[in-house]
């Protein structure tokens, strides 16, 4: 079969950062009509090379050719222009600006040069039901959550350029992680989306930590490691196991046994214990007993209130009724610093606005919490501190180990990486994990879930929060199911508990 | 079960009260500071009732009187809501005013000629600062305030004297008066409204208006979404400086004086009206509309403090500081609960 001209062409890429080779002489070509998945571990090089195509970086080797001619492509705004649109891995959008302005900025429709609101909010509230979301256009982006904004993102980037006929319309479609605050039907609305893209002709490029949803809805795949190609294959030609092995460099050892592990584990002493706590707005009042060393997993669709529930407990919300108490002491919870006093830790699914400080090193970022318990006036001795931060380094696999790099250069997942590492360097008696695994490739998520196992055979215990019913069902001893803010069943986990099982509890909202 | 069906869950929800809709509304801001100047308007109403304050002329002053501050605030308005600062604008209105008396007076050029010279200059200064801002990415912070003491300087270098101006056509016009039955508004007022209403409508109908919004909510995003950030950035400070020019041409006016020392400090008061008016200080969210009421509330402590008589002056300054501390306080209580 004699293959098309690709309608976009990298060769030879090169990227460099002070200190990283992010990407060197990295091949890729994306054809028209085929949605192509970039796959790599985190930190791997893919957004980089993402950012390289459409001008938020500069190349330092290589060329980019599109529909066979050589471009040199400086601006988002140029790579707009030039057919190509791009959803990024952090959601890109202005808060402060309505769901239709964040839609339709920068190409809005006008008359003789005065914005035409009206027509902008239909056409808005058109594009927002293609996808099957029911929003109101009208409102600040702000007001909605994390998932909505993504949606919101993927919105504006396919509808760029069929708008007026300004540009040349989308050729190229870049999705980078696009899923990774989605649950299950906002993925398959996205899915339809994009084989209707596809089938009419438009390129996509699609990455995603999920293997599942690769083998789903790709056609072909182009593999990085460290920042170098390791090849380019069909989807169908090559089996999870085999990309995964191609993705990591070595073969992987398998998860399986960490759920027999915890299955047969026992458990220790109630730690915490929550008598009809609850939250108007929040969660409705519920019983929650977690013991020393219990891993306490919580299922529920997104906006079940798991979420909510975890910042109860941690005091980030105050509760209206019930109360709390830990190791047998009532505790006031009026404030997050009475739950850190407490021996309780909070790793945020929110990273880029409620945990790290981009500008700081990740020794800085890792050490923050442990400063702030102990006090300002008791600085951590350097030696310590240098041997306690190399030690999770280590440990969570953060890359680059150089604990002198500023966050805000480190790729996704390991973000996540050091937010982690920053709340377990304070030895909580109870963490509480909040989607620790989002955006995290295949090798992480690996570790950080044997890293929960570990923990809790030390005997801390930890609430664990993921959309992936697995990891739940994997780690917990206990998984709480929530539905419409409600903790609506606690099954102890055994061998009886399946996924299915799980799904029908939350579908039913009762313990059958 | 519709997972895909969502509401927002702050501002427009149907479920929330009135009142929290009402906390989150963007325009909060703004009606407070209108329904602070309606209740200044009113107390001054009822206290100098008999001293000629319920005079329709007595609030078509406040136009008159601040008119080349509303223009000024008009250029800041755009400049805070892109999320920088200006604080050029006190020179570059000293500095025009000294530059258009210097050509009219000395030079002896015609008016129509001074006026479209002095707003290049203006203009052109907010260019370049707006140029080494993004292509140095330097704050804006610094480069205007180099601005402010670049343009003092010049001033200068034009003279160190005041210079008065005895020229025909600028005393006509500034005597000018247009009726409205009820009163009449000065030439400078009518400008300065005029500039208003064309702020208005560029920061609400036009691409360029929204995108300084959008600089303003998140530069990054801006960027990425792919808005042009430099060439709105420029853009923004050179209509700065032109507004900053505008104000010392109504300034000039006013006083029919060059002078050195002509307002000193007034992208402070400036700034004032904008962050009283409701415009957020780190950018993104405001109306031009609010700095109109920002202008007149400062403008109503000025003259209700004249009409009190004994009160020192400096007064103006303690109320507006206080005002400032009030509206600085509710837009953090405000973006506080946002955050939530
Ligand atoms: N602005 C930057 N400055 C310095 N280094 C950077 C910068 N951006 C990325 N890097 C480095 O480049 C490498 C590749 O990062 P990149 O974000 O492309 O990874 P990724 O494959 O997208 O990973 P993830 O799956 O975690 O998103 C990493 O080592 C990262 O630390
Ligand atoms: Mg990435």
């Amino acid at each position: 079969m004699a293959e098309p001209q690709p309608v976009l062409e990298m060769t030879g890429i090169v990227k460099e950062f002070p200190g990283v080779r992010a990407l060197s002489g990295v091949d890729f070509r994306l054809f028209p009509g085929e949605i192509h998945a970039l796959m790599g571990e985190n930190g791997a090089g893919k957004s980089t090379l993402i950012k390289v195509l459409t001008g938020v970086h500069t190349l330092d080797g290589g060329t980019i050719t599109l529909d066979g001619k050589p471009v040199r492509i400086g601006s988002p705004l140029q790579a707009q222009q030039a057919g190509i649109s791009t959803v990024y891995q952090e959601v890109n959008l202005c808060p402060n600006l309505s769901v239709a302005e964040n839609i339709f900025i920068g190409r809005e429709p006008t008359r003789a040069g005065r914005i035409q609101w009206k027509r902008m909010r239909s056409e808005a509230a058109k594009l927002v039901d293609r996808l099957g979301l029911d929003v109101d256009v009208t409102a600040p982006l702000s007001a909605y959550p994390l998932a909505v904004q993504q949606l919101v993102a993927i919105v504006r980037s396919v509808g760029t350029g069929d708008s007026d006929g300004e540009g040349s319309g989308t050729k190229v479609l870049v999705l980078d992680e696009p899923t990774s605050s989605l649950d299950r039907d906002e993925v398959l609305e996205l899915f339809r989306l994009m084989r209707q893209l596809r089938d009419e002709g438009v390129a996509i490029l699609f990455v995603s930590h999920f293997l599942d949803q690769i083998y789903e809805v790709c056609d072909r795949m182009t593999v990085l490691r460290n920042g170098a190609l390791v090849g380019e294959h069909m989807v169908r030609d090559l089996d999870q196991v085999g990309l995964i092995e191609l993705m990591i460099g070595k073969a992987l050892d398998q998860l399986e046994e960490l759920h027999d592990q915890q299955l047969h584990a026992d458990v220790g002493e109630p730690l915490l214990k929550a008598e009809g706590l609850g939250r108007t707005g929040g969660v409705a009042p519920f019983d929650l007993e977690i013991k020393k060393g219990e891993v306490v997993g919580l299922a529920g669709l997104l906006g079940s209130g798991r979420t909510e529930l975890a910042r109860l407990l941690f005091g980030a919300d105050q509760p209206d009724s019930g109360k709390l108490t830990v190791g047998g002491e009532a505790v006031s919870m009026s404030a997050p610093n009475d739950a850190i006093g407490a021996g309780i830790a909070f790793c945020s699914e929110n990273r880029k606005t409620e945990g790290l400080v981009p500008d700081l090193t990740v020794r800085e970022n890792i050490i923050l919490a442990l400063q702030a318990a102990r006090g300002w006036t008791r600085p951590i001795p350097a030696s310590q501190r240098d041997e306690l931060v190399a030690k999770y380094i280590a440990a969570l696999d953060i890359r680059p180990a150089n604990p002198e790099a500023r966050v805000g250069q480190l790729s996704g997942g390991n973000q996540q990486k050091v937010l982690l590492a920053r709340w377990l360097i304070t030895q909580p008696k109870l963490l509480i994990l909040d989607e620790p695994t989002r955006g995290i490739d295949i090798g992480a998520k690996t570790e950080i879930q044997k890293l929960v196992v570990s923990l809790s055979e030390d005997g801390m215990s930890v609430l664990y929060i993921a959309a992936e019913l697995e990891e739940v069902l994997r780690l917990s001893h206990t998984i709480g199911v929530l539905r419409d803010r409600k903790l609506v069943a606690q099954l102890t986990n055994g061998p009886e508990i399946t996924t299915s099982k799980i799904l029908e509890t939350i579908a039913s909202g009762e313990h059958q | 079960m519709s997972a895909t069906t969502r509401t927002p869950t702050t501002p427009e929800s149907r479920t929330t009260s009135t009142s929290a809709r009402l906390l989150g509304d963007r325009r909060l801001p703004v009606l407070v500071t209108a329904g602070l100047f309606l209740v200044m308007y009113i107390a001054g109403l009822s206290r100098y009732q008999n001293y000629g304050f319920g005079e329709p002329q007595v609030f078509l002053n406040l136009f008159i009187d601040n008119s080349y501050l509303l223009v000024a605030a008009v250029g800041a308005t755009f400049v805070i809501m892109s999320g920088g600062i200006d604080l050029s604008v006190g020179s570059v209105i000293g500095f025009t005013t000294m530059l258009t008396a210097w050509l009219v007076q000395d030079v002896g050029l015609p008016l129509l000629v001074v006026v479209p010279i002095s707003l290049s200059v203006g203009a052109f200064g907010g260019f370049l600062m707006g140029y080494v801002i993004h292509n140095f990415e330097i704050q804006p912070f610094i480069v205007t305030l180099a601005g402010l003491f670049l343009f003092r300087g010049l001033c200068l270098v034009i003279s160190k004297e005041s210079i008065a101006i005895s020229d025909s056509a600028v005393s006509s016009l500034a005597e000018t008066r247009i009726s409205l039955g009820v009163g009449d508004l000065s030439i400078g007022a009518v400008v300065a409204l005029v500039v208003l209403g064309v702020a208005f409508y560029v920061l609400h109908y036009t691409r360029f208006g929204r995108r300084v919004y959008a600089i303003g909510g998140n530069e990054q995003s801006a960027l990425l979404m792919g808005l042009p950030l430099g060439g709105t950035k420029i853009a923004v400070y050179t209509m700065s400086g032109f507004c900053s020019a505008l104000a010392g041409l109504l300034f000039m006016l006013y006083i029919q004086s060059g002078d050195p020392l002509h307002a000193v400090g007034m992208e402070l008061d400036a700034i004032a009206a904008v962050v009283i008016g409701g415009t957020l200080l780190t950018g993104g969210s405001g109306y031009v509309l609010g700095t109109l009421f920002g202008v007149l509330v400062l403008g109503l402590i000025k003259s209700i403090i004249q009409f009190e008589g004994t009160l020192s002056s400096w007064w103006t300054k303690i109320a507006t500081g206080v005002l400032l501390c009030a509206f600085i306080l509710v837009q953090r209580a405000m973006t506080a609960r946002k955050a939530t």
